[in-house]
Order: C-alpha cells, then structure tokens, then sequence
C-alpha cells in the first residue's frame, strides 16, 4: 500500500519537473503518432472520397483489405511490417527496422483504414445530400470530390482524431517494429509495458497519467468540435 | 453634384450586361419535349409528355402532388434520364444544356459555408475567373437583399433567407432560363411575398422562368402560360388567362373548384 503511494508521489514529481527522460519518451510518442496520422489523412481521406463516389475495378478488394485492417489486433498489424521490413522482406535493403519509421509504417497501416473508412462513410452520406445539387451547380466530379471534403470537414477532424487515437494508444505493433530501444524507439505505452514489468511502477504511472489525460483531450476536442458543427452547419 | 449621375449610369451599364451577355449566348429555346416517358420500379410516372416551350413568357407547371411535375424538372436539368421520349434544348440534350439552364431545387441544398460563398460558389463552378466573381457575388446578395447576411452561415438562415439565397446562387450565372421546383411551399405568407417579388423582377430581366407550383393563385401571378400535369399525364398546355377562365379538360377544372384529384 505504501509502495503504490510512493510510487504515485514519484510518478507526480516526474511529471511536475519534467523529468528528461520521461520528455524524450512523450515527445517521440507524440512526433510518431501524429506523423502516422498526419499520413494517414493524407492517404486515407482521398481513398475513402474516391470509394465513396466511384466504382473502379479493385474497389471491392481495397475496401475488404480496409475493413481486415480494421478488425485485425495491432500486433498483427505489427507483424505484418516486420515480416515487410525484416532483413529477408521486401523492403529489408532500407534497414527500417528497430528505427522510429518503421514505428511511423505500423502506425499508419493503423490509422489509415480507420481514417478510409469513417471519410467513405461520410463522403457518401453527403454525396446523397449534394449529389444532384452539385450536378446542378456544373460541378465536374473533382470539384464536387473537393466540395464533399470540404463541407464533410468537421466529420473528418474527427475521423482523423479518431485514427489518432486509435495509434497514440496501441503497444502491439511499436513494440514489434521498433523493439523498445532505450533513448531510440521507447514510447509510452512501451515503457509502461517494460517498467510495470520490471516493477518500476513510478515511471509507468506517469506516462500512464500523461495517457489518460491525452484521451480526455482527444475525446473533448472532438465533442467540441461536433458541438461547432452541429451549432452552424448541422 | 455630378455624383449622382455617375452612379445612375453605373447602375444602368450594369444592368444591361447581362442581356448582352444573353444575346451572345447559344440559345438554348425553344425546349421540345416529345412523348417522354419517366419510369421507377416498373411504375411508369411520366406518361407521353410532349409540349414545347419558348422564349419571352413564363411557364407554370400545375398539379396536385404526385403528378410527376419535380421530375420532369429534374429531366429538363439532365439529372434523370427518361426511360423513353425525346427532350431537346434547341438541339442541346439537357447535360450540354447546363451552363445556360440553371435550377432551384424543392429543397435547396445550401453548402456548408458562408452566404457569399454559396453564390461564389456557383460562378467558380462554371468557370468566372476569380476577378469577375465578387462582383457579381455583390450584385446577386442586393438583387435577392441580402447584403447583411453575406458573411452568416447559410444554414442557420431562416426559411425564406434559404430560398433567397438558393435563387441568387441559380441567378448569378445568368441563365437564359431558370427551373424552379415549387420555390414557396414551405414559406410563410410574408417570404412567400418576397420570394414572388423576386420571381418577378428575375422575369422583366427577360430570364425565361418555368416554374412548378400547386398554388393557383401564385400561378396566376406569375404565369403566362400553364402547363397542367396530373398522374404523370400532361393535360393541357394553355395561357394563363384561358386555363383559370376555360380550363379544357374536366381534371383541370376539378383542381381549380379545389376538389382533390388522385
Ligand atoms: N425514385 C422514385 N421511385 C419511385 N417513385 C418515385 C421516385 N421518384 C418519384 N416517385 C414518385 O413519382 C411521383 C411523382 O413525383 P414528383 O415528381 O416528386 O411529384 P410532384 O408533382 O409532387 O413534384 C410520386 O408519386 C412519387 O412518389
Ligand atoms: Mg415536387
């Protein structure tokens, strides 16, 4: 019992006095999940409007491979890039593995079929709202594409907040690819993993904390952000 | 003191740009419409409608609701095809008749923008460079007075501010002719009154307005011509004056004595 509150005490005074390894843990954490995300919108939203508004051969077989990456467990995901990274795959000449990219890869792979998938779902209602009004207006297909993003672009925040949250909170798939190299490729959740283990429960509190008050964040932003939508476009 | 005078001529060059704009235009009238069919699950909704419009008066489409009177809108607009007929503006199917046939729909859709943006939006989309476009954004706000609400986010407009709006966003691109699908039904007497004082200074600009309603004292307002549509059957084609003294078939006098027609 008084284990666990001195472990609490050290977890708040690391926190309190921005302890140098527990900032390069959080800010690698942070620099790897938003990049994945950042990608991923990238990726994911012009995939999920062109899915959303157009037939073309393949279509059938990217939206199960989206709908196959979404269910599948992160370490999955994870293993699935090592296999791609590791010295005898495919892309093993670019030595990734073990490095902040190939944390970056799993992540994206994990972020993006989220961030596909909730913009199709989007694009397509709107689609049905605009379709004939567009058409209408002499919108061309790519104007109108942009249109739905656009005026989809408060939905989409949250599908990429969403992704975000989806990646910021795994282990799985950094620990595969990225091995937890002490000052090189140790993030949050990893660390957690590593030091409960090994009984350093201070600093797995800490970044525990740290996570728990991203989430919160992360969920309240992105109410407020229905709140505004809802209040001037609903 | 020679302000004033400055100013009126402004006004009225301003004013005359379009009609020449219209002159050069390709013109897209007479439309001719011939035995056009419409069908949905193996429900045929528009029977053999033939009738040809022209140039220089306004056409009301009157019917009950039901009678087909949107979709035979939204096929003049290209946005359904018939399932069988023929439909011609001047020789340009609907689709290629686009840029000069402009449509304000039952319900508008309004983006999810500003006011001013959603009439921006509808220059950008035919291609006025951007130079042209905030003038004509400026012109279109007065024209449908509502200049203090270019900036308001158009769907937290009220009703009739809504429709005002979806006209400015159809009339910005000065079409030779405008389709509108009953612009008043959902609107209080007094936006009624506006949105009519609109209709008719849109058709003393010599825009050609067709016009689809099922209230008969608007279409006495604003009609030259009825065409009157029931059950997907087009019943008669006649002027304005003729249809409410003399109605031909006994469906139209049926409607106009207020007996409902199914
Ligand atoms: N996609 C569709 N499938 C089946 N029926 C339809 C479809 N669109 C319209 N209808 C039917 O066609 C008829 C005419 O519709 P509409 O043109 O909207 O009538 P209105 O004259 O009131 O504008 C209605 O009975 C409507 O239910
Ligand atoms: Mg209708």
């Amino acid at each position: 019992m008084s284990d666990l509150s001195s472990a609490f005490g050290t977890a708040a005074s690391l926190i309190l006095h921005l302890d140098a390894d527990l900032l390069e843990i959080v800010l690698l954490s942070l620099q790897i999940s938003l990049l994945a995300t950042l990608f991923a919108a990238l990726i994911g939203m012009p995939l999920g409007a062109a899915l959303a508004l157009y037939r073309f051969p393949g279509r059938g077989f990217i939206v199960a491979m989206l709908n196959a990456f979404m269910g599948l467990p992160p370490v999955v995901v994870g293993l699935v890039v090592y296999l791609l990274l590791s010295r005898s795959g495919p892309l093993g000449p670019l030595g990734l593995l073990f490095t902040p990219t190939a944390m970056v890869i799993a992540q994206f792979m994990l972020a993006a079929p989220i961030i596909a998938a909730l913009t199709q779902q989007t694009v397509a209602d709107l689609n049905e709202e605009y379709d004939e009004q567009l058409r209408s207006l002499g919108a061309g297909p790519l104007r109108a594409m942009r249109t739905l993003l656009w005026d989809g672009r408060f939905s989409l925040l949250t599908a990429v907040l969403a992704g975000f949250g989806r990646v910021s909170a795994e282990v799985g798939a950094v620990l595969i690819v990225g091995g937890n190299i002490n000052h090189v490729t140790r993030v949050m959740t990893t660390t957690i993993a590593l030091e409960t283990s090994k009984g350093n429960l201070a600093l797995a509190l800490a970044l525990g904390l740290i996570l728990i008050g991203l989430s919160i964040t992360l969920t309240f932003t992105a109410q407020s952000i229905r709140d505004t939508a809802y209040r001037h476009y609903h | 003191m020679t302000q004033p005078t400055a100013t009126i001529i402004e006004l009225d060059s301003g004013k005359a740009a379009p009609e020449q704009e219209q002159t050069c235009k390709s013109p897209v009238l007479p439309l001719v419409i011939s035995e056009l069919c419409y069908e949905a699950n193996q429900q045929r909704l528009l029977k053999y409608v033939s009738c040809t419009l022209t140039a220089g008066n306004s056409t009301i489409i009157l019917g009950p609701n039901g009678a087909g009177k949107s979709l035979l809108l939204r096929i003049c607009q290209g946005l359904i095809a018939p399932a069988s007929g023929n439909i011609s503006w001047s020789g340009l199917n609907p689709v290629q008749a686009r840029p000069y046939v402009a449509m304000v729909f039952q319900k508008p859709v309004l983006l999810r923008r500003s006011t001013a943006a959603n009439i921006d939006y509808a220059l950008a989309a035919r291609g006025v460079p951007r130079k042209q476009r905030r003038e004509r954004v400026t012109e279109a706000l007065e024209l449908t007075n509502l200049n203090h609400l270019a900036r308001r986010s158009a769907r937290v407009l009220s009703g009739g501010e809504q429709q005002r709006l979806a006209i400015a966003r159809a009339w910005v691109t000065q079409p030779e002719v405008l389709l509108m699908d009953e612009p008043t039904s959902k609107l209080d007497p007094g936006a009624s009154y506006a949105v009519e004082q609109l209709i008719s200074a849109i058709r003393k600009q010599g825009t050609k307005v067709i016009m689809t309603t099922h209230d008969m004292g608007q279409a006495q307002r604003l009609g030259d011509e009825v065409l009157f549509l029931n059950r997907g059957r087009l019943l008669e084609q006649t002027p304005a004056k003729i249809f409410f003294e003399r109605p031909q078939s006994k469906q139209a006098a049926a409607f106009i004595s207020g007996e409902l027609l199914y």
